[in-house]
């Protein structure tokens, strides 16, 4: 780097590629900074060949003059260099407009929080609210929701889901046995197991496996569904056909799901209390055993509970699952984040909505 | 600027601002769209004009002014009111729009079994003429992902003529097809446009398309974020006062001559 009078000449040399670790524009920057100059030539006389590394460069050295103040020229550089940088200076850098800066802490006001929380609350309480009135409109026969989407919803959520549900039912209703009869045996009382897993199975565990099931499966189904139709423009095409989205699309998930929950949840039941025996037999406890301590236990109430439940489940799945659909971004990456919210949503609902069920029916004692 | 004869105006868009948040996207947008017309909203890619659109289909409420049907303001319509003029429109979208859960038969016959008195078998028999219509006869039973982009263009065309309606909104129908089928659903356009008697309200850049089919249209400008011109596109490329809307329509990056 040649100095005369306040002018600067960076000669370049060599070769400007990769591979040849050219100096980088860094240490330039400091030397010109120390001892800033009027203006700054750079010749490329030397330069025996180059690609975008060299481009990088000038583009660098032509920003740093333009900040500076410095008048930036160029001699001798290689055939086509000055076009390209002419082309990458044409249109000027973008700048964020300025923002002040919020520090992380104010992310964890209280204030703020709530603001959030109870915008969030409000929008969902503002879908419940539709999906009821359009429920009325279902009920009066007004809305415009086909019994043909309904029948393939119920087919989606129902029959295809019996493999997944068996399997998690039948392991559930072996973990129940096993947990009661490792206790019950201090006490010499293997027998009551039958009562644990009936009791357990009915009123809880097998509702809330088959719920999970469902988030996961059909939940994040339909957000991803829905996702994809508010993507491809085809929940504008509802709306302006004066359909409404909720009567014709969020309706017949959801009846499909209400309706098929509580068939799943007797079915996931039965093989839970299955499971339940397995265990207990390799405990000594015969079938027979089994079953009559098992009938002993069962009522009609233990067996409403869970259908009670099924039902409120369900509907608070399908609630998750299309609103995070319906309310989804138009890229992919926004059906992708839908789904997870969907499946994310549900299950903090099902797990709520069964704390509360339980006190409420413990209060009513039943 | 406007057109010669004084005619009643069918569509008024009335000082119009479009906002996301904070975000001013375009101000004071005040123009009529007559009866008969083919009218282009036109401008940079980025300046809102297919949030125009949305705005004057009634999908997103305008921060501030209104926009009027023969005379009635949408926004303030009751809903029964609201859908009834809704029915007299026919949009296709950018991405087409077609439900692709359904076939290309059910994706015309839906408006069809909502709007109309046809029995069954009189919606089958409309549909097929639809379908022939836009040149897509025999592919009733198809899915959209079925069937190549500019069918699909077209099958979107197909049930947005479903009912006949006054009003036709494309929201860039040529986008990603073909010069040639490009112009050969210009065409189409014009033929049903004609045929039905429908005025068409378009959002396009394709200027072969906007010197083809247009007779009027608006331009919105990016940087002042409101339009800045309003008229015959031929007209505006020879005549505009305004350099960059000579640009747009001369398709040069440079202003000519004693532009500012």
């Amino acid at each position: 780097m040649g100095e005369s009078q306040g002018e600067s000449l960076l000669a370049l040399s060599g070769a400007w590629a990769q591979g040849h670790n050219p100096e980088p524009f860094k240490t330039i920057a400091s030397r010109l900074i120390s001892n800033p100059p009027h203006a700054l030539t750079i010749d490329g006389t030397e330069i025996t060949h180059w690609d975008s590394l060299l481009m990088a460069f000038l583009l660098q050295c032509h920003d740093f003059c333009r900040t500076q103040g410095i008048a930036f020229d160029t001699r001798q550089l290689p055939q086509g260099t000055v076009e390209l940088l002419d082309v990458a200076t044409a249109v000027k850098a973008h700048e964020e407009p300025e923002e002040t800066p919020t520090p992380w802490l104010s992310t964890l006001d209280p204030a703020n929080l709530l603001r959030k929380a109870s915008s969030g609350t409000r929008d969902s309480l503002a879908f419940i609210g539709e999906v009821t009135i359009a429920m009325g409109r279902l009920v009066t026969g007004r809305a415009n929701t086909r019994l043909r989407d309904f029948a393939a919803f119920c087919y989606q959520t129902g029959p295809n889901a019996f493999g997944i549900i068996s399997l998690t039912s039948i392991l559930v209703g072996m973990i129940l046995a096993y947990l009661g009869a490792v206790q019950l045996r201090q006490f010499g009382a293997e027998i009551y197991v039958a009562d644990l897993v009936v009791i357990g199975t009915l009123r809880e565990m097998g509702v809330l496996m088959t719920a999970v099931v469902m988030a996961g499966r059909t939940g994040a189904a339909y957000a991803a569904q829905l996702g994809t139709m508010q993507t491809n423009e085809e929940i504008d095409a509802i709306s302006t056909m004066g359909i409404s989205p909720i009567e014709f699309l969020v309706l017949p998930r959801m009846l499909a799901l209400i309706i098929i929950m509580p068939l799943l949840t007797v079915y996931a039941d039965l093989l839970g209390i299955v499971g339940g025996g397995i265990v207990a037999g390799g405990m000594g406890i015969s079938p027979p055993q089994y079953i009559t301590q098992g009938m002993a236990a069962l009522s009609i109430t233990q067996i409403a509970v869970g259908l009670i439940k099924a039902v409120v489940f369900a509907a608070l799945i399908a609630i998750a699952g299309c609103r995070a659909g319906i309310n989804s971004g138009r890229s992919s990456a926004a059906v992708g984040q839908a789904a997870t919210t969907a499946v994310v949503t549900s299950v903090v609902y099902l797990i709520v909505a069964d704390a509360a069920i339980n006190i409420v029916f413990q209060q009513l004692g039943i | 600027m406007s057109s010669s004869e004084p005619k009643q105006a069918l569509i008024e868009v009335r000082d119009v601002t479009m906002a996301y948040g904070t975000n001013v996207i375009q101000s004071n947008l005040t123009f009529n769209i007559y009866q008969g017309d083919i009218f282009v909203i036109m401008g940079g890619s980025g300046c809102g004009k297919s949030t125009l659109l949305k705005h004057m289909l009634g999908l997103i409420t305008p921060d501030v002014g209104d926009i009027l049907y023969s005379g009635t303001s949408f926004y303030s319509a009751s809903k029964a009111r609201r859908d009834s003029m809704r029915q007299r429109w026919g949009i296709t979208y950018q991405s087409g729009g077609l439900f692709s859960a359904m076939t290309l038969e059910e994706n015309i016959t839906l408006p069809l079994e909502l709007y109309t008195e046809y029995t069954k078998a009189e919606i089958k028999d409309v549909v097929a003429y639809k379908l022939a219509l836009v040149g897509l006869a025999g592919y009733q039973a198809y899915y959209p992902s079925e069937i190549s982009g500019g069918m699909r263009k077209r099958a979107a065309l197909a049930r947005a003529i479903a009912l006949d309606p006054e009003i036709l909104f494309f929201d860039e129908p040529s986008a990603g097809l073909d010069p040639i089928s490009s112009s050969l659903l210009d065409d189409l356009i014009v033929q049903i446009k004609e045929s039905m008697g429908a005025t068409v309200v378009m959002v396009t850049h394709e200027l072969p398309s906007i010197f083809a089919i247009a007779n009027n249209s608006v331009y919105l400008d990016n940087i002042s974020r409101t339009m800045i011109e309003y008229g015959n596109p031929a007209q505006l490329r020879d005549h505009s006062q305004k350099a960059v809307v000579r640009q747009f329509l001369s398709r040069s990056a440079t202003a000519d001559e004693d532009s500012a």
